[in-house]
């Protein structure tokens, strides 16, 4: 049996998002599907307060603007 | 693949002529993990899905998961909700030993496992989590945590717990007491008090519980006291280090706790030791002289053995606590820096996240949330995030966090073993 095709490296802190956003149905919602620019939006918006949240807006805060557009990338294209 | 990693486990047998699969990315070599839990099942998982030949070596059947066994203690939810099986990961084609490691030997690159066979290794990663102390409390060892449960591994310890608390007298009391730090989950202590403080208000409203702590500051520590206030007053009485919460010795036969100013009588003792990391850690070399295992940020491979990397609660990982969250989110980039590390490329500094909530009652969720990067050699909060849920926040917010917590136990553990 071959291994599955490899994505492209995770960038910086995108492979500790799949710790909470899981599969459709949850309380948490599920990223699978979401364009990167809706991802990359909201993870702007939480930094910046203008979208209430009860944890994403500690956790955005961490990341620039341009280490979100990479996440944004890497899980609208599949990665996890 | 599994084949493949099967017979390469077994000393002897000559690898190189066994046929070997494309590896993705380039990346070729031997990993062995030691550990199944949250650290080193995802670390497994990731390797394999990179096409690395990979071994994971684990004991136990089942993993008995800590998060949320503290509400298995109150009588929240069944002992059989902690219970995971590696049939996830061995139907993805991770191969696994199952036995422990009884030696590692860091220039050789070779493994001992308590079956008989050796394990030839590239890269080793070792997640095998904590040990007890048993060595550190006067009067507290093996035995006596029988006696007076520790409830800190998953497990037999959680449903000794359950049933003693479960058979406490009408008007007992309870007593609760709290290493320093580091130690396994630093809020897990204190979702613990909550709880049990909730089912004593709710079955045994005349009983008591005396949490002595041997610190004066924690996780979470407004919110809980808030949620104490509010919810248990009268019933949860914190005695902080300041206050001679530091207990110095047990004895079970008595059932007493001592501190320096006193000795408490109880009808249930929840001791928690302090801890270090499992003695495989000790064995191979990797841990220091605090008995945690000091590593590098970015790939977190040891400062003391080179080509083993150490992850999850037996890691010295700076700002990150010892959490389920943590050791999956280490696993993750561990991985990925020893597939680097194999196909001859620099792994990129990481950033991490962890994210931990804790029940002080039913449908009253907090949580702490961090991000954190290599910065001066150590893992350090990259400052401006994370923190604590904020502590004037409506019931909504509780309920909300509450739920929160339930989703990413079933998430995280679907990821890890499903
Ligand atoms: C009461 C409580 C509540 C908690 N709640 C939370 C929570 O809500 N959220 C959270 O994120 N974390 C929580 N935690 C913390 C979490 O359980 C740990 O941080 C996590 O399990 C650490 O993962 P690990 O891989 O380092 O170790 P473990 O999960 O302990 O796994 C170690 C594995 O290694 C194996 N092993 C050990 N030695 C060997 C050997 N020589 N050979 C082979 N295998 C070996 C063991 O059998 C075990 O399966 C809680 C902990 C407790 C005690």
């Amino acid at each position: 049996m071959l291994a599955s095709p490899v994505a492209a490296a995770a960038p910086p802190g995108a492979s500790s998002c799949s710790g909470c956003h899981g599969a459709p149905g949850g309380a948490v919602p599920s990223l699978i599907g979401h364009s990167a620019e809706d991802i990359a939006a909201s993870l702007s918006a939480f930094r910046s307060g203008a979208r209430p949240a009860t944890v994403m807006n500690r956790i955005a805060k961490g990341f620039s603007e341009s280490e979100s557009r990479a996440i944004a990338d890497y899980l609208a294209g599949g990665g996890q | 693949m599994s084949g493949i990693g099967r017979r390469a486990v077994l000393a002897g047998l000559a690898a190189t002529a066994l046929p070997r699969p494309a590896l993705a990315q380039g990346a070729r070599g031997r990993v062995a993990v030691i550990g199944g839990g949250f650290g080193g099942a995802t670390a497994a998982r990731v390797l394999h899905r990179a096409g690395l030949d990979v071994t994971l070596v684990e004991p136990a059947e089942t993993y008995w998961a800590c998060p949320f066994s503290n509400e298995v203690i109150a009588g929240l939810r069944p002992m059989s909700a902690q219970a995971f099986g590696y049939e996830g990961l061995r139907a993805s084609g991770v191969t696994i030993a199952r036995t422990s490691a009884e030696a590692v030997d860091g220039a050789a690159r070779q493994v001992r496992l308590a079956d008989g066979r050796t394990l030839d290794y590239d890269r080793l990663i070792l997640s095998p989590g904590i040990a007890l102390r048993f060595d550190a409390l006067p009067g507290y060892d093996a035995a006596a945590a029988e006696t007076m449960p520790h409830a800190w591994k998953a497990g037999a310890q959680t449903e000794l717990l359950a049933q003693k608390l479960a058979a406490l007298p009408e008007g007992g009391t309870v007593v609760l007491s709290v290493p320093g730090n580091p130690y396994r989950c630093p809020p897990g202590p204190y979702e613990r008090a909550s709880l049990i403080a909730y089912y004593l208000k709710a079955h045994k409203p005349r009983a008591k519980l005396i949490v002595l702590d041997a610190k004066d500051t924690f996780s979470k520590q407004k919110l809980f006291e808030q949620a104490w206030k509010a919810l248990y007053p009268g019933l949860l009485e914190y005695v902080p280090l300041a206050a001679g919460g530091q207990v110095t010795a047990v004895d079970p036969a008595a059932m007493t706790v001592a501190t320096d100013f006193e000795t408490y009588k109880a009808d249930l003792a929840c001791i928690i030791p302090p801890q270090r990391a499992a003695p495989i850690a000790t064995q191979a070399g990797v841990a220091d002289r605090s008995g945690w295992c000091p590593i590098d940020p970015v790939t977190f491979e040891s400062r003391l053995v080179p080509r083993i990397h150490v992850i999850g609660d037996a890691a010295i990982a700076g700002a990150m606590p010892k959490s389920a969250f943590a050791a999956n989110a280490q696993g993750k980039v561990c991985a990925e820096a020893v597939t680097d590390l194999l196909a001859g490329r620099t792994p990129a500094a990481p950033k991490l996240i962890n994210t931990c909530y804790s029940l002080v009652a039913p449908g009253y969720g907090i949580s702490v949330a961090g991000v954190y990067h290599p910065d001066k050699g150590v893992l350090a909060d990259v400052e401006g995030a994370g923190g604590t849920s904020p502590v004037d926040a409506p019931d909504t917010v509780r309920q909300q966090e509450a739920t929160y917590a339930e989703d990413w136990y079933r998430t995280i553990t679907s990821a890890v073993f499903g």
